[in-house]
């Protein structure tokens, strides 16, 4: 069967709040039904009618043909064995508070993609803007969960206060990657700038570049992990590049010692 | 016991009667092959029969760089027990004493099961605080500093409750050396069935046992009916062609496993013939009504 397909009409007029466009969310609801859910997020009314065509098909991957920056919570808080993907760009807060599934971008994400994250598995095939995989304002963890792979750049705050799940970013990363890093991994193979790792608890860093780090990194010599090589091989479909960073020997620096320290920074001899 | 006759070997119209237990598995690995194989053997020692011991152990088998997973040597291990609280009690004392302290090695699950102990939970607080967890997957793993390095062990284990203990060929032959040589292809037959283990020495024990004893409170004693010296004197159970016997016991995962082991072991041991093997191959059992589990030989032949 084919994909459950949305079809661009035209540029939203304003943002839009696509979180109710999830494949579970759908199940049971009629072609009229769906073509009345209101999205818009100002006074002036938006309709899912006004802005897609919908071509019906099995709701277990959902497919948006074109997309758009106003596209805002695609996928939030979506559900295990489903899968969704777009064909285009994305607003703020792709897959959002996502209890599993998968999530696709053609295009570059909105800031706070991936944030709250408790289990999807995320690929954004251009890059992602800032706080990628972070709390928004008030929340005490970020992402606890999934997997996220950025194949372009990332913005400031990659990782903020993650707390478990794996993020892999291809390209460059923004400054303060990692900040406030509650457990967790980050993969970031291209330059990172900032305070790498700023505060950082219980998580694990791996750079593929060598960063410029904190005075309280403290150097622990090159290290044969085993975790490293369990992770390769479960990255390897994701990201052949950051499996083969993983099978390489590391230098490990703990830290932050500014705070409880027990994270560490990987980076290639 | 009016027998059938196969390849010139006798085979008892018998069977062996198996017991319901609970069983774990672990994957070890190690840089080396030395070092997994290390492992084993001291994670799988003294663990022979649950009369004596907290688990009937054994290596399932040996597993290459492909097979294991994080790309070393390896072995899987099976631990049989009672139920899956003595499962977990023996696992636990025998992880923390002959795996975290053995060079090189990591440990990993070799299956889901029907329910959880905690291994890697009840080893994690050796690392004093310094200990990382990982979550791969949907599993989840603690990185213990040690020594060596890092100690990475899964946080759970996966406990199967429906498994069988006692599966057994005896095996009998004209002397010591040619009932070994049937005894030892029958274990090399049996090693390369997956999912059991034979717990005894190399897979073979010598001291069969029957329930009861002339000694007060004592619950098994030897199986005089199959010692060749009392053969003279005791109601025995060998011919006069029968100057030695020896046992293999098997636990497997599922009553299948079993049963292909059994299958696997006598199939070796009547190839050989009785020249140079075993003249008979019979059965162990306490009548049928004890274990819930019987292997009749004549469905298991060849």
């Amino acid at each position: 069967m084919t994909a459950f397909t949305f079809t661009l009409r035209q540029e939203p007029p304003q943002r839009v709040d696509l979180s109710a466009l999830t494949p579970d969310r759908l199940a049971g609801k009629s072609l009229a039904d769906i073509e009345k859910i209101e999205i818009g997020t100002t006074r002036a009314s938006i309709k899912v009618g006004d802005l897609f065509k919908i071509a019906q098909g099995d709701l277990k991957t959902l497919r948006y043909e074109g997309g758009s920056s106003r596209f805002d919570l695609v996928g939030a808080k979506l559900l295990p064995g489903f899968s969704l993907h777009v064909d285009g760009d994305v607003g703020l807060q792709l897959g959002r508070l996502a209890k599993g599934g998968k999530i696709t971008v053609a295009g570059s994400a909105g800031a706070y993609a991936a944030s709250g994250n408790e289990g999807a598995h995320i690929e954004i095939k251009g890059d992602a803007c800032e706080l990628l995989a972070a709390p928004l304002a008030g929340e005490l963890a970020g992402m606890s969960g999934g997997r996220v792979v950025v194949r372009g750049k990332a913005g400031a705050r990659a990782g903020d206060r993650l707390r478990r799940g794996i993020l892999i970013i291809e390209g460059d990363a923004g400054e303060d990657l990692g900040s406030r890093l509650i457990a967790g991994t980050i993969i970031a193979l291209g330059k990172t700038a900032g305070r790498v790792g700023y505060l950082n608890k219980r998580g694990s860093l791996v750079l593929a570049k060598h960063p410029k780090l904190s005075a309280t990194y403290l150097d622990c010599g090159p290290q044969e992990l085993t975790f490293a090589r369990l992770l390769a091989r479960s990255l390897k479909a994701d990201s052949a590049a950051a499996a083969s960073l993983l099978s390489v020997k590391l230098r490990r620096f703990g830290g932050d010692t500014a705070v409880y320290g027990k994270g560490e920074i990987l980076t290639p001899l | 016991m009016q027998g059938i006759v196969r390849n010139g070997v006798r085979i008892d119209d018998s069977f062996a009667e198996a017991f319901p237990m609970a069983a774990t598995g672990l994957i070890i690995t190690a840089p080396t092959r030395k070092w997994a194989n290390q492992a084993a053997a001291t994670a799988t020692g003294y663990a022979t029969s649950v009369i004596g011991c907290d688990c009937e152990a054994g290596i399932d088998a040996e597993l290459s760089e492909d097979e294991t997973p994080d790309g070393r040597p390896g072995v899987r291990l099976l631990f049989f027990a009672f139920s899956a609280k003595g499962a977990e009690k023996a696992l636990v004392n025998r992880v923390g004493q002959c795996i975290l302290t053995c060079p090189g090695t990591a440990l990993y699950s070799a299956f889901d099961g029907d329910l959880k102990i905690k291994v890697g939970d009840s080893m994690r607080q050796f690392g004093d605080k310094w200990q990382m967890s990982k979550a791969i997957d949907g599993r989840r793993f603690w990185r213990v500093p040690v020594m060596d390095g890092e100690f990475f062990v899964e946080s759970q284990v996966g406990v199967l409750k429906k498994c069988v203990g006692g599966g057994n060929l005896l095996i009998m032959g004209a002397d010591w050396e040619s009932t070994m040589r049937a005894t030892e292809a029958g274990v090399e037959a049996i090693h390369a069935v997956p999912d059991a283990i034979m717990p005894f020495p190399g897979g073979i024990v010598r001291s069969g046992s029957k329930v009861g004893s002339q000694y007060k409170g004592m619950s098994a004693s030897t199986n005089d009916a199959y010692c060749p010296t009392l053969k003279g004197v005791t109601r025995t159970a060998l011919e006069d062609d029968i100057g030695c016997t020896l046992e293999i016991v098997i636990d497997g995962l599922t009553d299948e496993a079993v049963r292909v082991a059994m299958r696997a072991g006598l199939k070796a041991i009547i190839d050989m013939g009785p020249e140079k093997g075993a003249k008979r191959v019979g059965a162990g059992n306490y009548g049928g009504k004890l274990g819930p589990f019987h292997y009749h030989l004549k469905d298991l032949l060849p």
